[in-house]
């Protein structure tokens, strides 16, 4: 098991009355991802254990498209992965903040 | 006359010879080790029936057990190894030599035969490369195939799995070879003539019916979300795009989300008559729901599919079936009709590289081809004229005269599983080539016959490329977060989106939010079930129920 953790500055506040969001599941070669309104000061912070070692790097780059895409902020995503694919991290990610958010990016 | 007939002489001499072990054609089964040691010979070229699905494993089984102080050095010819007999043959020094096409189950195994000097390959080929060569410089000398019934005479009923038969027969049989064959059933009349008789020389009943591999069915329970966003781009990107209407799928849940997605999306964006009506494929359980909503025109088969019996009986406007009911397949055939009658193929493959070079090999593993280099490649002797080929062509641009492009798509996740990147610098094909000293490294479907890539990041257009550099930005530029991905030029990769080389999904109109399991018209084999009216019957594996 390995924890990553990300923060991203400089989002779009989300307004708290935002209701947290639960989706995917904890499948192999899948995963959880959980949103939630937090006062972060504006920024985006992003929570990973995963079952995989040694992507961090993949990680941050998945990360970091999925935020200039949506530049949310006080947001805090927890994820819970076991072994998925960067396709699947970026199509849960995306349905997870557009379901947040009630919009697309 | 013997000068000009030491074939037909030599033919009359291994028939004598095994007269005492045959009554008539018919041979019991306890004597088929007496039958394959009179008729063949020390050196003999020898064609076992092994397909992609049907195999005459109780012929391989005899011959892997002969003595191998009376039958040695044989020269095995063969389109499948499929069973551990089928190499059998060489680790007990029965046989020497190799001409195949396809090796998948066996393809450790072989590797590893080959390293120990037990066997020599000729060359890895194509299905129709290597039945080519049956009628040049590779003809058997004797063969041994199956069948499903026989009759006394030797007429030969082979069911819908007739695949390789017609070819390994008429090559052996019209070179006064020896046709040997096992047959499921020996009856008094055939339910119809696939080989005629006179072709046939022996018939054993086999003590158990020929083994068949159900090599093409998918599970949908098994497709992803992934798979189901490539194929809305498949359909929406490329198919709807260049209107195609006769096409190959490969094999694979890539391809299953496709045909599943058909009846669902398709008929969402009103393309039901408009595109994948006229199929070589074969019959795939997947297909069922598209055939049911009228997507499909007709479908030819290069074999059957275990269970797909009835529902392709009860279909005969769609499939092509004989005056008794069931399916006549032939591989041959289909592989021309994909090459030349098809106007698109499109599958997945294991590692692609910058200049688009596709490959299922791995280190290890000695696979060869089958049929995707024949379905994937442009048919550079096809004349007549479709809109999807002209426009193809016209994409392409060479100058000069104008002329069209057969598509040939490549789908694959950037990442397969356990994180290994489907895009490589260099492909494993190099290193394999090397360790087993192949004269050319084994490429499934060269870079310069693939038209379009497709991941889940997007569709590269390498027709519109113009220049080897923007070819491999456009590959880097559906490559996802693989090292081959991460080092695009982002300003270059922008400035192709921007010509339309690469389509991400928002540019073709594809939500990937709706990329659903939700969209497949069938999301177990119970669906399928349902689907067929109850007339597909899936193979016990493939039942939870």
């Amino acid at each position: 098991m390995e924890r990553l953790s990300y923060e991203f500055p400089g989002g779009n506040p989300i307004p708290t009355a935002n209701s947290a969001v639960l989706i995917g599941v904890l499948g192999s070669g899948n995963l959880e991802v959980l949103v939630e309104s937090a006062s972060l000061g504006g920024a985006c912070r992003i929570e990973i254990e995963t079952a995989a070692f040694g992507f961090g790097r993949i990680w941050e780059a998945v990360l970091t498209d999925i935020f200039d895409q949506w530049r949310v902020g006080d947001v805090r995503i927890s994820i819970n992965d076991a072994g998925a694919t960067p396709a699947v991290v970026s199509l849960r990610l995306n349905q997870a903040l557009q379901a947040f958010a009630g919009k697309k990016p | 006359m013997s000068r000009w007939n030491k074939l037909g002489v030599n033919r009359a001499a291994r028939i004598e010879r095994a007269s005492h072990v045959a009554k008539g054609k018919i041979v019991d089964a306890t004597r088929i080790g007496d039958l394959l040691e009179q008729v063949i010979e020390p050196g003999d070229r020898v064609c076992i029936e092994g397909n992609n699905q049907k195999q005459a494993d109780f012929l391989a089984d005899a011959l892997a057990h002969l003595d191998p102080a009376k039958v040695h050095d044989l020269h095995i010819v063969q389109s499948v190894l499929a069973l551990p007999e089928h190499l059998d043959v060489f680790e007990r020094g029965v046989a020497s030599r190799l001409d195949f096409s396809f090796s998948g189950p066996q393809a450790a195994r072989l590797a590893r035969l080959l390293s120990s000097g037990k066997l020599k390959i000729g060359a890895i080929h194509t299905y129709l490369e290597l039945f080519g060569r049956y009628f040049t410089d590779l003809t058997p000398r004797v063969s041994l195939v199956c069948a499903q019934a026989a009759d006394r005479e030797g007429n030969l009923y082979t069911g819908g799995n007739t695949e390789d038969t017609p070819v390994i027969v008429e090559a052996t049989a019209f070179r006064r070879g020896v046709v040997i064959v096992q047959a499921n059933e020996i009856v008094d009349r055939v339910p119809r003539v696939d080989i005629p008789g006179d072709w046939v020389d022996f018939v054993v009943r086999s003590p158990r019916p020929h083994y068949i591999e159900p090599l093409f069915t998918r599970d949908p329970a098994q497709i992803s979300e992934v798979q189901v966003l490539m194929a809305m781009m498949a359909i929406k990107g490329i198919y709807a795009e260049y209107g195609v209407r006769r096409l190959n799928h490969g094999i694979g849940f890539d391809t299953a989300a496709i045909e599943l997605l058909l009846p669902t999306y398709g008929e969402s964006l009103g393309l039901r008559g408009k595109i994948a009506t006229h199929w070589a494929l074969n019959p795939h359980p997947a297909l069922i729901p598209a055939i049911e909503a009228g997507f499909v025109e007709s479908v030819h088969s290069f074999g059957s599919e275990l269970g797909m019996e009835n529902y392709v009986r009860a279909r005969p406007d769609v499939f092509f079936t004989g005056p008794d009911g069931s399916l006549r397949s032939n591989r041959a055939l289909s592989q021309t009709a994909g090459l030349y009658g098809c106007d698109m193929f499109i599958g997945s493959t294991l590692q692609i590289d910058l200049a688009g070079n596709s490959s299922t090999a791995t280190l290890g593993r000695i696979a060869g081809f089958g049929g995707a280099p024949n379905m994937g490649s442009d048919a550079r002797g096809r004349r007549h004229a479709t809109e999807p080929w002209l426009r193809a062509g016209r994409e392409a641009d060479a100058g000069g005269i104008p002329r069209g492009r057969k598509l040939v798509v490549q789908m694959v996740e950037t990442f397969r599983e356990h994180m290994e990147p489907a895009f490589v610098e260099r492909l494993d094909a190099w290193e394999l080539a090397e360790s087993a000293g192949l004269e050319l490294p084994p490429v499934m479907i060269y870079g310069d016959d693939v038209t379009h890539i497709l991941t889940e990041e997007g569709i590269a257009n390498l027709l519109l490329c113009r220049n080897d550099e923007e070819r491999e930005q456009a590959i880097r530029g559906v490559a996802g977060y693989t090292p081959v991905g991460l080092a695009r030029d982002k300003r270059m990769v922008g400035n192709l989106r921007d010509r339309g080389v690469i389509r991400r999904p928002e540019d073709i109109g594809v939500d990937p939010a709706i990329a659903t399991r939700d969209l497949l018209a069938a999301r177990s084999m119970k669906d399928l079930v349902r689907a067929s009216g109850g007339l597909y019957d899936p193979p016990t594996r493939f039942r939870s129920w």
